[in-house]
């Protein structure tokens, strides 16, 4: 059992990934944010926290948490209104060729309890118990001009790579409509296309076959594709003899050379050596040079800030900023830094779920939910681990105000609790409460503890009060009142 | 790298709008050129490095018209004559109809990989599997022609025109049963079971192996319930295209009923006749075929 207190902006280190960001957040934030105020002070939600950061530096993402908190219901709905208002900062081309236009796209993910998996399912079991479908992304209209790098940030399970397959024409918005003009290759298909008994040779006329090419346009790009894959003497080997090295370079090679209108790009900057990332981002900055359109979906905001012309932050399936990259992963970093990302899954069907939160004095003692200050409070948090959890899991209880206003978190020990399946009850034991005025809820965040990846995110709605003596006010503080002069 | 068509291409311009189109319409339309790499490969992959292979492909259905000769011609005395070449005539057509199903149904879930990652036309995958199989088919024809004339039955006349028109029903009611199950299979994988309990039973549906004739005297005027199945038409045409009766035959005094009439009919008219419907049955099923995979091709990169 943990015993040790804390105050809320040790949030900071939660284990969402947010951690080490956080850090360089103070860095190149305000470096990128000092360029985006010189460049273009006239995006009109950009111009204001980029110029107070640039003070402010090493206060880094809390000034930027303070300056920026008006911005999420502010450029709330920049998306619709977005890229047509203000196309000068963000479209560098001025160009009347739409490549990709997508409007009030919503895709809903069916669960699985509520769809027939076999023709036997189909017509026999009719009804049964109905599942929760998810809503992956929610009414988002975007248009992607000819020219432009537009980068798809946001947290995990927030959309990114289901908004840039619908985009693609890989999966079938549930509403809305999506036109691509033009020619899609993607680098999130390196090789997908290869049969490992074919030659090279044969691999690169298929794989180009597939995305559209005439056999004569091939012809005249095998050799340039060969030459940059450095794969001449091997191209009329079976791919299967191929190591994987040089597979993924035939397959960037097919895929940079067949001229395409759009690229996509998903998190491929992941895999592969550094010398592959090296290569992969310098055929990017040339496709960015030759006037392309580019999406991209990664994590690294760094690279969002150094490569692209425009970002759209998704939250929760929802576009919730489109605009200057500057903007947009400040916006973010103040998001992933303040509280935990939304955990991939819904506590209901997380592995780990937060079952139950309840008050009392001492651990397992009678429950009360009215305190006082300067008394002893235990908060218990009942864990329904299932087969398939994390072995450790690491607790973070951050307990709410009004407005979900953060008053204090307590965390797990290092390394978080060893749990097996089963009912598990962790109890959080503050001796002294502070003077504090108000009802209070407990919102429990649940994470791996050894990779740190969020497992699910409840907020209960159960209610503790503490009645401080002070009228009025959330805190009692210690000051004296003196008239001077 | 090398040449970039079209970038030097004013962005906006008319000429520019209308090859984005094009181009965008080369990801999505079937092409005949990618299909026709896909069946290469195909064969190429399936025939990779043993030309043994290839010719054993082929001698499989001569060596098939040998044990069914011996077995029902000299075992089982059917009273069928050339029994071995009657077989043939309808066996290649179902083996390339019911291979070509069998392959659909599997192809769109095989290529998972590429189906969730690569902007195609999906609707290339089932069409691949039934050229693949046509390729095939076309073959093993050829074999077979070579085989019955160099025993020295008749073959050539106006009688093997009718394998055009059979041959079109075949391939539109291949491609639709194909569309079909290809498209069910990815969300109701159960499919693939079914079909193959159904083409099992099937293959005895279609006079192959016993002559039209038995038929005939079964049912006599519900004959044409029978004939709904278009496979049914299309092999009997192809009996009728093919097969050639000794001349000045008659069936044996005493042999099974059926033999009185290998063939379904001496005229060509029932054969066309029976086609129309049979073609108008594939062409209703074709609309459906396309339409379900249509409905849910959009939804195979979810489903896979």
């Amino acid at each position: 059992m943990a015993r040790h207190s804390s105050a809320y902006q040790r949030g900071s280190s939660f284990p969402t990934g947010a951690g080490p960001s956080t850090g360089a957040a103070a860095s190149t934030g305000t470096t990128a944010s000092t360029g985006t105020a010189a460049s273009t002070g006239t995006a009109p939600v950009g111009a204001g926290p980029a110029t107070g950061t640039t003070p402010a530096i090493g206060a880094g993402p809390v000034a930027g948490a303070g300056t920026l908190t008006g911005a999420p219901t502010q450029a709330g709905r920049v998306a619709s209104a977005g890229s047509p208002a203000h196309p000068g900062p963000v479209e560098p081309v001025p160009d009347t060729a739409v490549v990709i236009n997508g409007a009030g796209i919503s895709k809903r993910f069916v669960s699985y309890h509520n769809r027939a998996t076999s023709l036997k399912e189909r017509f026999v079991r009719r009804g049964g118990p109905a599942g929760e479908d998810f809503w992956a992304l929610r009414d988002i209209d975007v248009t992607i001009g000819r020219g432009q790098t537009v980068g798809l940030a946001g947290a995990n399970g927030s959309g990114k790579s289901t908004l840039l397959k619908v985009l693609a024409g890989i999966l079938r918005p549930t509403s809305g409509t999506v036109a691509v003009q033009g020619r899609i290759a993607s680098l999130l298909e390196l090789g997908a296309g290869f049969n490992g008994e074919l030659s090279g040779r044969d691999n690169v006329y298929l794989n180009a076959s597939l995305l559209g090419l005439s056999k004569r346009e091939i012809d005249r790009l095998f050799d340039s594709i060969v030459d940059f894959a450095e794969l001449r003497h091997k191209i009329d080997d079976d791919v299967k003899h191929y190591s994987s090295g040089q597979y993924v370079r035939l397959g960037f090679a097919v895929a940079v050379h067949v001229d395409p209108d759009v690229l996509l790009v998903d998190e491929v900057l992941a895999v592969g050596d550094e010398a592959f990332q090296r290569k992969c981002l310098a055929k990017i900055a040339e496709f960015r040079a030759q006037g392309r359109t580019i999406l991209f979906v990664t994590h690294s905001l760094d690279l969002i800030e150094n490569m692209c012309d425009r970002v759209l932050v998704l939250e929760s399936g929802t576009l919730i900023y489109d605009g200057q990259p500057a903007v947009g992963t400040k916006l973010l970093r103040q998001k992933l830094g303040s509280l935990p990302a939304e955990g991939p899954v819904d506590w209901q069907f997380a592995t780990v779920r937060p079952h139950s939160v309840t008050f009392a004095a001492e651990p397992g003692g009678p429950l009360m939910v009215q305190y006082g200050p300067d008394e002893q409070l235990t908060v218990s948090v009942e864990l329904d681990v299932t087969e398939g959890a994390p072995e450790h899991v690491y607790l973070h209880a951050y307990i709410v105000g009004q407005e979900e206003v953060p008053i204090w978190m307590m965390e797990s020990p290092p390394g978080g609790f060893r749990v097996g399946p089963g009912r598990h009850v962790i109890d959080f034991t503050v001796p002294h409460l502070p003077e504090l005025l108000g009802a209070f809820a407990v919102k429990v965040h649940v994470s791996d503890a050894s990779t740190g990846a969020p497992v699910t995110t409840r907020r209960f709605e159960e209610l503790f009060g503490v009645n401080g003596s002070q009228a009025d006010g959330l805190l009692k503080v210690d000051y004296e009142a003196r008239l001077r002069g | 790298m090398t040449g970039q068509p079209g970038t030097g291409l004013e962005p906006g311009t008319n000429q520019d709008v209308h090859r984005l189109a094009h181009r965008s319409r080369a990801q999505t339309r079937v092409r005949w050129e990618l299909l026709r790499n896909l069946v290469r490969k195909d064969l190429k992959v399936k025939y990779k490095g043993s030309s043994l292979g290839f010719a054993w492909s082929l001698a499989n259905p001569l060596l098939l018209l040998v044990v069914y000769t011996f077995v029902f011609q000299i075992v089982l005395k059917s009273g069928i004559p050339r029994f071995g070449i009657y077989l043939m005539s309808g066996l290649l057509i179902w083996n390339a109809f019911s291979g070509s199903v069998s392959a659909a149904c599997g192809a769109v879930v095989a290529n998972a990989n590429l189906v969730k990652k690569v902007r195609f036309p999906l609707a290339v995958l089932p069409l691949s599997a039934v050229g693949f199989a046509a390729v095939h088919f076309l073959l093993q024809l050829v074999v077979l022609f070579a085989v019955i004339l160099i025993i020295g039955y008749p073959l050539i006349g106006p009688d093997l025109l009718l394998i055009l028109p059979a041959g079109a029903v075949a391939l539109t009611f291949t491609v639709a049963l194909s569309l079909l199950v290809s498209a069910l299979n990815v969300r109701y994988r159960d499919t693939a079971h079914l079909l193959d309990v159904a083409l099992l039973a099937w293959f005895w549906l279609n006079p192959m192996v016993y002559a039209f004739g038995l038929i005939q005297d079964k049912l006599h005027e519900w004959t044409w319930v029978y004939l709904l199945n278009p496979m049914a038409v299309v092999v009997i045409t192809f009996q009728r295209a093919i097969y050639h009766l000794p001349a000045g035959y008659h069936p044996p005094p005493g042999s099974s009923p059926g033999a009185k009439s290998v063939l379904a009919h001496s005229g060509y008219s029932f054969y066309l006749e029976h086609l129309a419907v049979a073609g108008g049955i594939s062409l209703a099923l074709l609309w459906l075929g396309l339409h379900v995979f249509r409905t849910m091709q959009a939804d195979f990169a979810e489903d896979l």
